[in-house]
């Protein structure tokens, strides 16, 4: 295992296996089910990204003058479904674990290839109603469809955009239910628990949101369409329901779902620190304990989002209590990182200027969530721009960065070519500029009182409204060249030889881009992870090192 | 419930899959899959069992009155249908693991029978409901104690749990027939006969939600 293959690729790989569209849209090779599911994420995101840019440009100037505000009330909402349940849920889970979660076990492919093949199908089905919800119109609840508004006063297609979510959320069980059965039957022999990589243990975490969380919205998207078509009374205190017992059921989803989509960055960004700095994970089982206590301590938290919704005080203290307790275990992350880099020989190439761009970032995002988790506070500035704010640095600051990380740190294994890594560096020095010349000031704004899902506002917040609005047009640059340069490398890329990067782990012994069943022969472990010996660090470091060191 | 039968076709016969490097790992497999998947049944189901305590808790009353419209006799009887159903359920799994195909052929026969003199009943009972007016929605009509609206709630509930519970138990029908048939072609033998230990696992627990319903739906405040 120690041996590095510098052989070219392999003439028949899992690319070029098979050919005809036809090939893709049966296979069941979990490693082309991952590229289709690149395909539809990246359809969704430039989506959720159009509406984001007609909010940001409304907000140009204090005036409503762009668009209406029901149009403004439709924007939000769809950039926000879009972004949370068609991108970021699926985004790396889909991707890079359904790519990486057999090869880094020793597997041939997940346990149930067929149900992976179909929870794609599905996804695109859920995503066919919510284009279908934009095409008829539009919908304006919010991406939270809280009731009353959602049953009894909105005019616009709120059935067709829980339908659109209810049957994703089918997508998203079949992957964590996949995942869970991989990772405990299809190890390979000598792949003990703790000699699994990190990624595959935030992957697990996240499976288990995924099966336990994922019913309760489904079920409760549910209720809100028959609730609308009939008038139940569930969610409708004129009829003798409760509005709050709605927002019970979806934050119990909701909260735990922004843990699903942060821990597989999480996982990523554990493999980048180690791969860059060519040492172990300082404390792995912290690291990956950590994982398991976030996923579950992250299910009694919901309440931090009900402060101010009739929850009683008692509850609100202890919702609060454990919102921070909840912030350790996601802190021991950090400092393990850090612990490893320190003294480490960094070599400072794109992905870990995304794990930097991502320890930041989240850094900021995690301490503000402290802020919104205490009670006194969170009432000045709840449903302002600072949760706006917030959220951005955790789901675009963290989990986007760690996609992205990710992403050019597996593209030689995925495509067998290499992306041009000044092109890269760039984009990720003006992802991380524009991204806090976008948001930086919304923090400034929701402290100051702008509230959040309005489309005009007071003349006084306009300077900070334009240093956001220029950012997001930095940001949408940032994400425009790496668009540009990954479809180049795919074609022009220098060809990438096994181990490009000197890295352990199993998905770097296989030849770049691996064939269909991955392992010419089930491998046998017999080591540690990042067992990044003086002799292998030698022998990767002769090899494979053209970059700069710095130390 | 669609996933647990695409879980069934994923077991082709004896024939090792290309991802497993044993039976006994295809094996396991399975059968951890189907627990996850019951797992998130649990979840699905919860969100309205949250939802009965809350209204339950709030409106005792109305949910009684609402609960003594419902008929204990036909409730009963479906709760036996169901139990016998899992006996012979469990016979069949045994008798797949016997590799008898005449008994796993009258077993699953028999589960069926009992999976549609359930559903049955319970389209009798909707029927009536429907004909006294206490469908929710627009016609609904509540002259009895208690808060209509409130009662309404009871009837949304009821319908929601035990018309999701019976929407599993037609595809649970869906696969009694697909096992009848594979079991009929002798199919399963004493090596394997996973899909009917998986089927077996689903129709145990499609049986135990009803097990949960029926109190709670039917025998509120009816102490003798
Ligand atoms: C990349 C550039 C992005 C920009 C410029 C942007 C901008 C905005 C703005 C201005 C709002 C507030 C609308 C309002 O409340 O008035 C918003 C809301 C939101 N954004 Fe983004 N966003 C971006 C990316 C994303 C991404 C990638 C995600 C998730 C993965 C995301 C998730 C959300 C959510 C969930 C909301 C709340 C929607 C609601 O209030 O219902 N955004 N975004
Ligand atoms: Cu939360």
């Amino acid at each position: 295992m120690d041996a590095i293959d510098a052989t070219l690729p392999p003439p028949v790989n899992y690319l070029n296996a098979q050919h005809g569209i036809k090939s893709w849209l049966l296979t069941r090779d979990h490693k082309r089910i991952a590229l289709l599911y690149l395909f539809g994420i990246t359809f969704f995101f430039v989506l959720g990204g159009i509406f984001a840019a007609l909010i940001r440009l409304e907000l140009l100037t204090p005036a409503g003058d762009l668009m209406e505000a029901e149009t403004y009330n439709k924007m939000f909402t769809l950039h926000g479904v879009i972004m949370i349940f068609f991108f970021l849920i699926p985004s790396i889970p889909a991707t890079l674990g359904n790519f990486l979660v057999p090869i880094m076990i020793g597997a041939k492919d997940l346990a149930f290839p067929r149900i992976n093949l179909l929870s794609w199908y599905i996804y695109m089905v859920g995503g066919l109603f919510t284009i279908a919800v934009i095409v008829l119109g539009g919908v304006d609840t919010g991406w939270t469809f809280y009731t009353p508004y959602s049953t009894a006063a909105s005019n616009t297609h709120v059935v067709l955009t829980g339908l659109g979510v209810f049957i994703t959320g089918f997508s998203s069980i079949l992957t964590g239910l996949n995942f869970i059965v991989t990772i405990h039957r299809m190890r390979a022999p000598g792949m003990t628990w703790f000699r699994l990589p990190l990624f595959i243990w935030s992957h697990y975490a996240t499976a288990l949101i995924m099966v336990l969380g994922t019913p309760v919205i489904a079920i409760t998207v549910l209720l809100v369409a028959a609730e609308r078509v009939l008038h139940l009374g569930l969610f409708d205190p004129k009829l003798g329901g409760d509005p709050v017992l709605f927002q019970h059921l979806f934050w119990f989803y909701s909260h735990p779902a922004v843990y699903i989509m942060i821990l597989p960055a999480m996982g990523v960004i554990s493999e980048l620190v180690a791969a860059f700095s060519r040492k172990a994970i300082f404390g792995y089982n912290f690291v990956a304990f950590a994982s398991l206590a976030i996923a579950l301590i992250g299910f009694l938290v919901w309440g931090h989002h009900m402060f101010v919704s009739s929850q009683s005080v008692y509850a609100g203290l202890v919702f609060s209590f454990l919102s921070f307790l909840v912030a350790i275990p996601s802190a021991v992350k950090v400092f393990n990182w850090t612990a490893t880099m320190y003294k480490g020989s960094i070599s400072f190439q794109a992905p870990i200027m995304y794990v930097f761009g991502f320890m930041g970032l989240f850094l900021v995002g995690g301490l503000t969530g402290l802020f919104l988790a205490s009670v006194g506070l969170d009432v000045h500035v709840h449903d302002t721009y600072f949760v706006v704010a917030h959220f951005h640095y955790i789901m675009v600051g963290g989990a986007i960065m760690g996609f992205q990380g990710g992403l050019h740190y597996w593209w030689p294994k995925i495509f067998g070519r290499k992306y041009p890594e000044g092109w890269a560096k760039l984009a990720a020095l003006v992802i991380f500029v524009g991204f806090n010349l976008t948001f930086f000031p919304q923090f400034l704004l929701g402290y100051l009182g702008m509230p959040r899902r309005y489309y005009a506002y007071p003349p006084e917040f306009q300077v900070l409204n334009i240093m956001s609005t220029a950012g997001a047009s930095v940001l949408a640059i940032g994400y425009l060249i790496p668009a540009i340069y990954f479809a180049w490398s795919l074609k022009y890329g220098e060809l990438a030889e096994a181990n490009p990067w000197g890295a352990k782990g199993l998905e770097w012994t296989i030849p770049s881009p691996p064939p269909t069943y991955n392992f010419e022969e089930t491998p046998v472990i017999t080591e540690p992870p990042y067992n990044y010996t003086p002799e292998f660090v030698a022998s990767v470091t002769a090899a494979s090192r053209p970059e700069v060191e710095l130390g | 419930m669609a996933d647990a039968q695409a879980h069934a076709q994923d077991l082709e016969p004896t024939a090792l899959q290309h991802q497993f490097d044993s039976l006994e790992q295809q094996f396991d497999a399975s059968v951890l899959g189907m627990w996850v998947f019951l797992v998130t049944e649990i979840m699905f189901f919860g969100g309205l069992f949250m939802a009965y305590i809350v209204y339950r808790t709030w409106y005792p009353d109305s949910f009684a009155a609402g609960s003594h419209h419902l008929d204990v006799t036909l409730g009963m009887t479906n709760t036996m249908v169901l139990i016998a159903s899992s006996l012979t359920m469990a016979l069949a799994v045994w008798a797949g693991q016997q590799g008898n195909r005449f008994r796993q052929v009258l077993f699953l026969g028999l589960t069926l029978l009992f999976g549609f003199a359930f559903l049955g009943i319970k389209a009798y009972e909707y029927w009536e409901k429907f004909q006294d007016h206490l469908v929710p929605g627009p016609n609904f009509v509540w002259d009895g104690p208690g808060n209509p609206h409130a009662v309404q709630i009871f009837y949304s509930l009821y319908f929601a749990m035990t018309g999701l519970h019976a929407l599993h138990m037609v595809v649970g029908a869906g696969i009694m027939i697909t096992l009848l048939v594979m079991a009929a072609r002798g199919r399963f033998t004493r090596q394997w006969s996973t899909p009917l230990e998986i089927g077996g696992l689903y129709w145990h627990f499609v049986d135990i939600v009803w097990i949960f319903l029926f109190p709670l739906l039917y025998l509120i405040e009816r102490h003798v």
